[in-house]
């Protein structure tokens, strides 16, 4: 997100979904969209049958790669490289959109420059995948146009997450696939309303709008809107907090729907963290593993308990109602949220309804101006959407970019390995991936009988060649190590990785891949880099 | 621009545009044809041979494969085309299984229409005098059967797995008439690629492909999904105080209906007994049920005497609304930006 903002000025998904109809080239990389946007792969998978060329860039060889036309299986944490070297190719046959370069861009000098070091000799050496491969898909994607790209966490959960982001952004301004249908950089987001937790201002560093806390103007709009005196510091990350925790900064904490202890790489460190803290208040519909540490737990409604708004991957706010009364005597979040802040004498927070909170929303947030309740009654509005007469924005940056001057800027890229490499103690790589039958840290699909039935528990996916040098047979239980922990679980032999590689998912609390994977964060996004850990494997007897 | 053509069907005045068919225009206006295999998503293949329609006077064509156009006058039967439909009807439910009362699609099921629409009477539902099919039911999938003995062959759920899935798990299996609808290979459907998404199910015309715990809900609330990202418009189906169904929404642009498996069957964590019902506060080290006056006392002051020392972390799961007050709860009532979320992409 921080990568895209730097380079176009806006960390969200520049095109719609729909827009995979109109795409001629659809390039998919590190996503798993059949399993984690599974409707969304469905249309993918439609667009390639009706004659869309699908690529699918993936470490694995995901069940989209049956659908796609080119499937290209780079060395995990090497897509700088591989984007970079794509990027060079297309500028040096002369496959560039020099007009748009030109009219849209800036920063292209210093761009070329960078990609002196991107010879095919190194992009081939660095990500293992023939040249041939390489410059045949970066032709299709500057030719057959319109091209799109999609990405999600194979991409961002990186030490140089950030940079790949870039590097995305960087090819599709080399060759002008961006402001029209069809086209863009699409950021695919996980959790159905992690769009709007970041639009709404759930960030250290932004107000609801992406408004910065640390510029004095925005502080001041919003300390007259609140009607309160506001910290002009950004605060502290995720991963930061759990720091902090640990070195007794922090020891109270509030949160919300979440379960770290599954979610979060290296949850021994976050275990610690909740262990120490004084105060420790959750907030939720099941009693999460992170859950039995907390001093109160209140319980939450559920989706279908109350009524709002989330935010698609596309920007589209779309409506939430109420069709059942809370369970118990659970609560909606906006209830409790506010009845704390008035015992604690806040103003501002007496609400009659979601609805009235929203109109809030639009009054201090000017990406959802226009976005009321009445708008968006039946199919919901896509932000931009600064006024009530305002149609919405399918796609972004038709004519400028959000940044200051209305250009985009190519980054630059030095290409940087992952944090840890396979080495002679912990001789593989573990990847980590996501199931169609489970989400996140399945507190939800574990509950679903039928879920559960069709995905029963933790598999570690281990290729056969690996797997005889470990004497391992498929079902076998083993043990992974990492430098920060060991997890138990069955081995599955399949070649959908290739040698050297391994992946679990992390939904299944018996087997907690996040013990073992890596925190090494990304510098700017401060992403931890969960798709890369170096690991062993050995046979339990 | 697309085109629009005006016609009349049964002397009613109809507009479509050109390049529909006159059985989907019919639907679209509210005019019923007795049809099986056709299904507005899908492409026409006219297999099922009910939905004949005489085109100005002329001889019986099917009016799923006949696209409409300015000034033609459709009628949507006559005593030919009545015959015709009974004789393919006869054939269709000679081996039919008829336990009707007790089928999940007895609702909604296009056989009965169709069967009371031509007023078939009971010497015509066995007149060629076959037996029931018995073949056995594959049960694999946790949360939809395959019943061949009910299946009228009209494709159209292998045609939603191809053209609207993308995934071609299933097909026909054996020819003539052994013809049966299976997953590749002639597998389980458990034991195939299908992904369990259900469209197929959706689908499907009778109950030959039906949810294994169906249940018509009481009533619909428009609302999206909660699972990923994409946010599939749904409607969740609910009787009493318990969420018994979900469905696509079909006016959605988002999804146009579609779903996953997760949003589509993955509702029964709303009503399960795990659901936490009332506060809990540690006392003596264990977390013991109290009420809100308690737990919301005790965090109001311990929140109050945090301050500096605070953080807090927003939920992907919230609402706007909620994520909004939590942000705002965090900056103005504990006074700093200490605020994020689960996932940073
Ligand atoms: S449930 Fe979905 S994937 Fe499985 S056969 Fe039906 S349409 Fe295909
Ligand atoms: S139905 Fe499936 S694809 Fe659609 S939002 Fe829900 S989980 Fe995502």
């Amino acid at each position: 997100m921080t990568g895209l903002v730097a380079s176009l000025g806006s960390g969200a998904m520049t095109n719609s979904i729909a827009d995979i109809d109109v795409a001629r080239t659809i390039m998919v990389i590190g996503a798993n969209t059949t399993s984690a946007h599974p409707v969304i792969g469905h249309r993918m998978r439609r667009a390639a049958r009706n004659g869309a060329t699908l690529i699918v860039i993936n470490p694995k060889e995901i069940d989209l790669t049956h659908a796609a036309s080119h499937f290209l299986q780079p060395r995990p944490g090497t897509d700088v490289a591989l984007l970079m070297g794509m990027a060079r190719y297309i500028i040096e046959t002369g496959l560039a959109d020099e007009s748009f370069i030109a009219a849209r861009t800036e920063g292209f000098a210093e761009f070329v420059a960078s990609l002196q070091a991107y010879t095919p000799e190194f992009v081939v050496e660095t990500t293992g995948l023939p040249w041939s491969r390489i410059t045949e898909i970066a032709r299709i994607y500057a030719t057959n146009k319109p091209s799109s790209i999609f990405y999600a966490m194979g991409i961002t959960q990186h030490s140089h997450g950030t940079d790949s982001v870039k590097a995305v952004a960087n090819l599709a301004l080399v060759t002008g696939s961006l402001g029209a249908p069809g086209t863009g950089v699409n950021p695919l987001r996980g959790q159905n309303n992690v769009q709007g937790a970041c639009d709404m201002g759930c960030l250290p560093n932004v107000y609801p709008g992406s408004q910065r806390v640390d510029d004095p103007t925005i502080q001041k709009k919003f300390e007259s809107a609140w009607n309160a005196q506001l910290p002009n510091q950004p605060g502290l990350t995720h991963t930061e907090i759990f720091d902090a925790i640990c070195d007794g900064g922090i020891d109270t904490l509030y949160m919300v729907g979440e379960n770290p202890l599954l979610t979060e790489a290296n949850s021994g460190h976050v275990r610690a963290a909740l262990e120490r803290l004084d105060f420790f208040v959750v907030q939720d519909i099941f009693l999460s593993e992170s859950a039995t540490y907390a001093d109160v737990v209140l319980p939450a409604a559920s989706f279908a308990e109350k009524d709002g708004t989330f935010t698609n991957t596309e920007r589209r706010v779309q409506r939430v109602r109420r069709a059942i009364n809370p369970v118990g005597d659970s609560r909606p979040d906006w209830w409790i949220v506010s009845r704390i802040a008035e015992r604690m004498d806040a103003p501002g927070f007496s609400y009659s309804s979601p609805e009235a909170i929203m109109r809030e929303i639009n009054q201090v947030t000017p990406s959802y101006g226009g976005i009321t309740y009445e708008r968006i009654e039946n199919n919901g509005l896509q932000w931009p959407c600064p006024d009530t007469n305002y149609p919405g924005t399918p796609y972004l940056f038709p004519e400028k970019f959000s940044r200051p001057g209305g250009k985009a800027c190519f980054s630059p890229l030095t290409y940087r390995p992952p944090a840890e490499t396979a080495d002679g103690q912990y001789p593989l790589i573990l990847t980590t991936d996501r199931s169609l039958f489970h989400f996140h840290s399945s507190t939800m699909t574990r509950r679903v009988a039928g879920l559960s039935a069709l995905d029963a528990n933790e598999w570690l996916c281990l290729h056969p060649a690996d797997a005889e040098r470990y004497g391992i047979a498929d079902g076998d239980w083993v043990e992974v190590s990492s430098r920060r922990g060991t997890v138990k679980v069955q081995a599955r032999l399949t070649d959908v990785c290739q040698p050297g590689l391994c992946s679990m998912t992390f939904h299944f609390h018996e087997s907690p891949t996040n013990l073992i994977t890596n925190p090494a964060l990304d510098p700017v996004a401060k992403i931890p880099e969960t798709k890369v850990t170096a690991v062993s494997v050995r046979p339990l007897l | 621009m697309t085109e629009t053509c005006s016609f009349t069907i049964d002397g009613q005045e109809v507009t479509a545009a050109s390049g529909t068919s006159v059985l989907n225009a019919a639907s679209a206006s509210g005019i019923y044809i007795p049809h099986l295999c056709n299904h507005p998503d899908l492409k026409p293949t006219g297999s099922c041979r009910l939905c004949f329609v005489s085109i100005d006077g002329g001889k019986p064509r099917m009016a799923c494969r006949e696209p409409v156009k300015d000034g033609i006058s459709v009628a949507t039967s006559n005593a030919v085309i009545q015959r015709m439909r009974v004789q393919v009807m006869e054939l269709l439910i000679a081996d039919h299984y008829m336990d009707c009362l007790a089928c999940a699609a007895a609702h909604d099921c296009e056989l009965l229409k169709i069967s009371a629409y031509l007023g078939m009477r009971p010497n015509q539902l066995t007149r060629l005098g076959k037996t029931e099919r018995n073949l056995p039911v594959d049960g694999s999938n946790p949360f939809f059967q395959f019943d061949p003995n009910k299946c009228v062959l009209c494709g159209i759920c292998v045609r939603t797995c191809d053209e609207i899935v993308g995934l071609r798990a299933i097909g026909y299996i054996h020819w003539g008439d052994k013809t049966v609808i299976g997953a590749a290979g002639n597998r389980p459907f458990a034991e195939s690629i299908c992904e369990s998404c259900g469209e197929c199910v959706e689908r499907c015309p009778v109950g030959a492909l039906a949810p294994k715990t169906p249940a018509i809900p009481a009533r619909e609330v428009q609302s999206t999904c909660v699972y990923c990202g994409v946010g599939c418009g749904i409607h969740v189906g609910v009787r009493g105080d318990t969420v018994v169904s979900v469905s696509g929404d079909r006016d959605r642009e988002t999804n146009s209906g579609s779903l996953c498996v997760k949003g589509r069957f993955g509702f029964r964590f709303i009503n399960h007994p795990d659901r936490l019902t009332r506060p809990l506060v540690r006392k003596n080290g264990e977390l013991k049920e109290s009420n809100w006056d308690v737990a919301l006392d005790l965090i109001a002051e311990k929140f109050r005497k945090s301050k500096g020392r605070f953080a807090a972390l927003a939920s992907a799961k919230c609402t706007n609304e909620e994520n909004y007050l939590i942000q705002k709860f965090v900056r103005v009532a504990m006074r700093t930006n200490n605020i994020d979320h689960c996932a940073r992409l």
